[in-house]
């Protein structure tokens, strides 16, 4: 096995000995969810020429799934991810209402909009709390051995209990509603499959204050830790691209529903109003050898290749929360809409860097927070009328969500019986993967000078992508040590130096 | 009609003289497992999970079909069947392409409970993957081969309750599969009565309702049951 990885790291150091003389890999990127690994290429003055994110596992659903059932599919492809299974039940769901020609009952519709907003929370709290909360609070240079979620319970123990409930929250919604936390098999093409009962509603209501009070809480303290980390805020991914989200079509904060809009980095409305459902006008996806994960691009600007990486009108763009924030004029709630006014303050009209992901996160937790104490008043989610039986009217149905992550996108052919043909998935990481490369090329030519390898810089290099929070697969390594190898390899083939750390 | 006693799991029980092993210890309220057994239709003793050990034999028999004798003495559960029970589900999930998690069936499926009763942690033979056919033609049912087990259920009801005989048997072996008419898409039969008996009696995900989502088909095997046991006692014609 280890012999197998290094002839891999000789091989593919070999390859790019015309340009690169070192090469410094991060294998396995911990505390992210899936499977990923890092090379840094350097030159012989120890300049970081390049750096590359490399996902490398490779899962197959577009292609088992061909075959399938319509019916199956949210079922199925939930089973994608075990952070964010709602985000893709939501988006087949859809996929499959359109194939199916029917509009979704308007309790369906709000309901399953409740789910996604507990999905949207507890994702995130995941990501600050279990993943990203030990480098902020514990510091990026402090001992590996306790930078993690138990560190961060002895440490704050009051944060970190915070944290761990209001992800529990999240949970119960999604459970209420489809009998589940993980899983649930409950949006079907046509709407829902159970409705939400005044019990369940009286439930998430009795623990919005709470939670409410944690995410403040949380977001009073990470703006107090903002001013030490204004170094990684400057290099963590901070960089002009296009940012990409759904929109209402007032322009505000949107998350189920809603037309696509694109701003550029100075926060100009480049396109606007896109139907979601014809992303291929307007998305593009580029393939390169060295990684499983797909490189989406604005198609208008064109693919950035990497003889032209300096170029600033090109397609690369980012979602997620940073750009749901950055593409909305508005959120709708008022203690949302009045962090999201000091968030804008950070940058303008825009704020560039990705650091600020995990603000944008908190932000959208309290939002989530506000709209679900809305949706819970509205009389008409206790209606029985949950489901739109039809057949298949359409052959072909694009499904378009937004993902904790960011926007996502199933498209579907099927035959005339219901049988798939075709599956084409957006996820909102790949589309991020352009702009997560250029982040870790960003960190590693600020953090590393020569060949010494500091751990704190690849534990920055780790934290630039975990800003992100990039959903590889269904894992996660939210607790403890992965073992992690990095390789300084010179041109002969040598090592020059080589850190190993093992897993606990 | 004369009473036999016997014994099962040196439990003295009486049956009727045409009562079959199984149905004696089930009148006694003792749990054989079974799988292609199915109540209103004819037994064929072809899944082999109901087999017992009968004192003075060697060889074990299908509860389902041996008839009983007086003096007998049955055991059901013996570690040695325990063992061939478990190995009989491992061929029958290695065989086919059984997928819990994503299968309409999943929490209401007999050959999932068997797993569970027979303490299959796992599947110790090789996965075969077959590459199998799914029929959704049909407007109201479909039918994915990857999760039959060839309990031949359906073909029984079709056959004997309904009458229609629109299922039977295609190939051999492990090549074999369920067929609508001969071997035409379901939803081209001219059979086919779309009464769903074949639906009701499936063990598995085989044979579903249109459009259910996963793990959303429920059955209603009493229905069956019902219509025989209506029409044998001539409930209609009062």
């Amino acid at each position: 096995m280890l012999n197998e990885a290094i002839s891999f790291k000789f091989k593919s150091s070999n390859e790019s000995l015309r340009t690169a003389m070192k090469k410094v890999v991060i294998d396995p990127v911990t505390r992210i969810e899936g499977h990923a690994k890092i090379s840094i290429y350097l030159d012989d003055a120890g300049q970081v020429t390049d750096a590359r994110f490399h996902v490398t596992e490779f899962r197959g659903f577009e292609k088992f799934c061909e075959g399938r059932p319509l019916w199956e599919m949210p079922g199925i492809t939930a089973r994608i991810c075990g952070i964010c299974p709602v985000s893709h039940l939501l988006a087949s769901a859809k996929a499959g209402d359109r194939i199916l020609s029917v509009t979704v009952p308007p309790a369906a519709a709000k309901l399953r909009r409740l789910m996604n907003l507990g999905q949207i929370i507890q994702s995130h709290a995941l990501s600050f709390f279990h993943l990203s909360a030990p480098d902020f609070l514990l510091g990026m240079d402090s001992d590996p051995q306790s930078r993690n979620l138990f560190g961060l319970i002895a440490a704050e123990p009051e944060l970190a209990r915070g944290g761990i409930r209001l992800r529990q929250f999240g949970q119960e919604v999604i459970e209420i509603l489809g009998g589940r936390k993980i899983h649930p098999s409950w949006a079907v093409p046509g709407g829902v499959r159970a409705p939400l009962s005044e019990e369940g509603r009286d439930r998430i209501q009795k623990r919005i204050p709470e939670v409410r009070t944690t995410i403040l809480k949380a977001l009073e303290r990470f703006k107090q830790l903002l001013q030490d980390y204004e170094k990684e805020a400057q290099t963590f991914g901070n960089f002009p691209t296009l940012f990409m989200g759904l929109v209402t079509d007032e322009g505000w904060w949107e998350y189920y529903d809603g037309c696509i809009r694109f701003v550029d980095s100075g926060g100009n409305i480049i396109a606007d109003r896109l139907d979601p459902t014809r992303y291929q006008e307007f998305i593009g996806e580029a393939v390169e050898p060295w990684s499983y994960l797909k490189f989406p691009y604005y198609r208008p600007l064109g693919y950035l290749t990497q003889s032209d990486r300096s170029r600033l009108d090109s397609g690369i763009y980012r979602v997620g929360p940073l750009a749901r924030l950055n593409v909305c004029t508005h959120i709708g709630t008022p203690l949302a809409d009045k962090e999201l006014k000091e968030f804008r303050d950070l940058g303008g009209a825009t704020v560039l860097s990705s650091f600020f992901y995990h603000y944008a996160r908190l932000i959208e937790i309290l939002a989530s927070i506000e709209r679900i104490e809305m949706l819970l008043n509205d009389p008409e989610l206790f209606s029985d009328r949950l489901r739109a039986n039809a057949d298949i009217n359409q052959l072909e149905g694009v499904g378009v969500s937004e993902a904790p992550r960011g926007t996502l996108f199933h498209h579907y052919r099927v035959d005339e019986n219901g049988l798939i043909q075709k599956v084409n998935l957006i996820i909102a990481t790949g589309q991020n993967n352009l702009a997560m490369n250029r982040t870790v090329a960003q960190i590693a030519r600020h953090f590393i000078q020569g060949s010494d390898i500091p751990e704190g810089m690849l534990n920055r290099v780790e934290a630039g992508i975990r800003a992100f929070d990039p959903c590889l697969s269904c894992s996660t390594h939210a607790a403890g040590q992965m073992p992690l190898h990095i390789q300084l390899i010179g041109v002969d083939g040598n090592i020059i130096n080589e850190v190993w750390r093992v897993q606990q | 009609m004369s009473v036999k006693t016997l014994t099962v799991n040196d439990r003295f029980i009486s049956a009727r003289e045409e009562e079959t092993i199984l149905e004696a210890a089930k009148d006694a309220g003792i749990h054989i497992p079974t799988l292609c057994y199915l109540e209103g239709v004819s037994e064929v003793g072809a899944c082999r999970l109901c087999l017992v050990e009968i004192a003075g034999s060697n060889k074990l028999q299908p509860a389902c079909v041996t008839k009983v004798v007086e003096g007998m003495e049955v055991s059901t559960n013996t570690p040695r069947l325990q063992q061939y029970r478990r190995t009989i589900v491992e061929m029958l999930f290695a065989e086919g392409n059984h997928i819990c998690s994503v299968c309409v069936a999943n929490g209401n499926c007999e050959l999932q409970d068997l797993a569970i009763e027979t303490g299959m942690t796992h599947v110790r033979l090789e996965y075969h993957f077959p590459d199998r056919q799914v029929d959704v033609s049909h407007d109201r049912f479909g039918i994915d081969r990857n999760r039959c087990i060839l309990c031949t259920r359906c073909v029984r009801v079709c056959d004997e309750i309904e009458g229609a005989h629109t299922w039977d048997m295609a190939g051999r072996g492990t090549n074999s599969y369920v067929i609508t008419d001969l071997d035409r898409p379901w939803g081209t039969s001219s059979t086919c009565t779309s009464c769903g008996k074949c639906v009701n009696a499936c063990p598995t995900g085989a044979l579903f309702y249109r459009g259910v989502s996963v793990g959303e088909m429920k059955r209603d095997r009493a229905k069956l049951d019902f219509l025989m046991t209506a029409r044998e006692k001539k409930q209609w014609n009062v």
